[in-house]
């Protein structure tokens, strides 16, 4: 078929499996990492947001593939023999999490500040206010964009062949090498990303639209 | 405190008009209150009593210090000199639990700020159900209760948005109502109305005074804060200029209120 046996072509969806692995664990590790990232983000406390305002600033300003590396690397350097697994699952976390923390950040600072007072006014905890008044509202704020942010999930796992990791592009970059077809190859893997990746664009553009709507 | 004690018509016995009586405690007690933004003094000696069962009015231009003092009443602003009692509780000490003292002192914002993700009854069961933990049935009744005072009883299920500005408003009495306060502050709740719409949020504010509720209001309502208010206070330039009853707006002594009740009516 298209020149590929049928062992080709499962091999393709085998790294296909490790890609949906892979953005699993970032977005896991991201949303552990990513919540406290926007808790502190939006703090009283000008300590915890200078501290965490520094992981988002030092993340954002170093691309993907290098994040891979520094930790795949790192980790070694330490003594650690670390699976590239590993590896791409921690680098994959510091990426998410710093992105949805700020993501998150900005839909807790988008609830009204009146809705804190109103809450302060009925004798409700500080932590009563954020988990029955802030929270829902910023939740229904943060879905569209949250969902949104998955799919550059799932594409930047492909950055993860730079520490080799056996993912859909590491594998349509072997099957290539043995098959010389590298249109057939890679359009497979295009079409495999993309079967991934729009049904939740279109997930988050009906989010976005039922927000709208009220 | 139980729940029959605000039902709609309480024995003449519990709340006999403050008018006719003096009451030994004040509810509200200002001597001499201060409060600066920065270099900004807003109240500069503040001197005001609030029997139990009064309502008192709070009027003035905008920037006299009368939505300030109001907040200062629940502990929104922290006083920065002089004596504020409030429901026994000394609140220029510094070491007053604020929880404690907003379930004996609601408030209404001009703004409504209902929970819009939260239906009328919830809105008004959140802080029954958390902060004084009562159990599930309990909070509908109260709801009902509450949402019946407010001529509400059939909304109980709506969300914000569903309603107009001031059934939302009316909702927003019903839940500082929940909490069975001491007291209850109103500030400016009729600003952002229509006056159709302010006419049924005032008519609420009536009754509750009748029921023997005590109340401070900022309000620019001058013919509701003279028929409805034991009290009117005129605060000018962060200081109580002239105070009386409502027919003192009628008869002005000071050329300040003469100005603003010219301008007001």
């Amino acid at each position: 078929m298209l020149g590929l046996t049928i062992e080709q072509i499962a091999y393709l969806f085998r790294g296909a499996g490790w890609t949906i692995v892979l953005s699993l664990l970032g977005f896991v590790g991201g949303t552990l990492l990513g919540l406290p990232v926007a808790l502190a983000r939006s703090s009283q406390s000008r300590l915890a947001r200078a501290l965490s305002g520094v992981l988002v600033q030092v993340v954002q300003g170093i691309p993907l593939p290098v994040i891979m590396f520094v930790v795949y690397f790192g980790i070694s350097i330490g003594g650690f023999d670390v699976p590239a697994l590993v590896a791409a699952g921690v680098a994959m976390t510091l990426y998410a999490g710093a992105y949805l923390g700020e993501i998150w950040k900005g839909c807790i600072l988008a609830v009204p500040r009146t809705q804190w007072e109103a809450g302060e006014c009925l004798a409700l905890t500080s932590t009563q206010r954020f988990v029955f008044v802030i929270l829902p509202q910023a939740l229904r704020i943060a879905v569209p964009p949250t969902v949104g942010f998955l799919v550059q999930i799932v594409k930047n796992t492909s950055y993860s062949v730079v520490i080799n990791f056996f993912d859909l592009t590491y594998s349509a970059k072997v099957i290539n090498n043995s098959t010389f077809r590298p249109f057939t190859v890679f359009t497979i893997a295009a079409l495999i990303y993309f079967a991934i990746c729009f049904p939740m664009s279109l997930l988050a553009s009906r989010f976005e639209r039922r927000l709208h709507r009220g | 405190m139980t729940l029959q004690m605000r039902a709609p018509a309480p024995s003449a016995a519990l709340h006999e008009s403050p008018s006719m009586t003096s009451p030994a405690a004040p509810l509200v007690r200002f001597r001499d209150v201060r409060k600066n933004f920065g270099a900004l003094a807003v109240l500069k000696g503040i001197d005001l009593d609030v029997a139990p069962g009064e309502v008192v009015a709070l009027i003035g231009r905008s920037g006299s210090g009368k939505s300030t003092a109001l907040r200062c009443v629940n502990g929104l602003e922290k006083v920065d000199g002089g004596e504020l009692t409030v429901c026994g509780r000394a609140l220029h000490s510094g070491t007053v639990d604020l929880r404690e003292l907003r379930q004996d002192v609601g408030i209404v914002f001009q703004s409504y700020n209902l929970f819009p993700h939260l239906t009328a009854e919830q809105n008004v069961t959140l802080a029954p159900r958390k902060v004084k933990r009562i159990g599930k049935g309990e909070a509908r009744d109260l709801a009902a209760e509450v949402l019946a005072q407010v001529g509400l009883a059939d909304k109980a299920q709506s969300y914000p948005e569903q309603l107009s500005g001031g059934q939302q408003q009316r909702v927003a009495i019903a839940r500082s109502l929940a909490m069975h306060p001491k007291l209850i502050l109103f500030d400016e709740v009729t600003s952002a109305l229509d006056p159709e719409l302010t006419g049924e949020v005032l008519k609420v504010i009536e009754r509750l005074a009748r029921g023997g509720m005590t109340m401070m209001l900022v309000t620019h309502e001058m013919a509701f804060a003279r028929s409805v208010a034991h009290a009117v206070v005129f605060m000018h330039q962060g200081k109580v200029w002239e105070s009386g009853k409502g027919e003192m707006l009628a008869h002005p002594q000071t050329v300040e209120l003469r100005q603003f009740v010219g301008n007001g009516l």
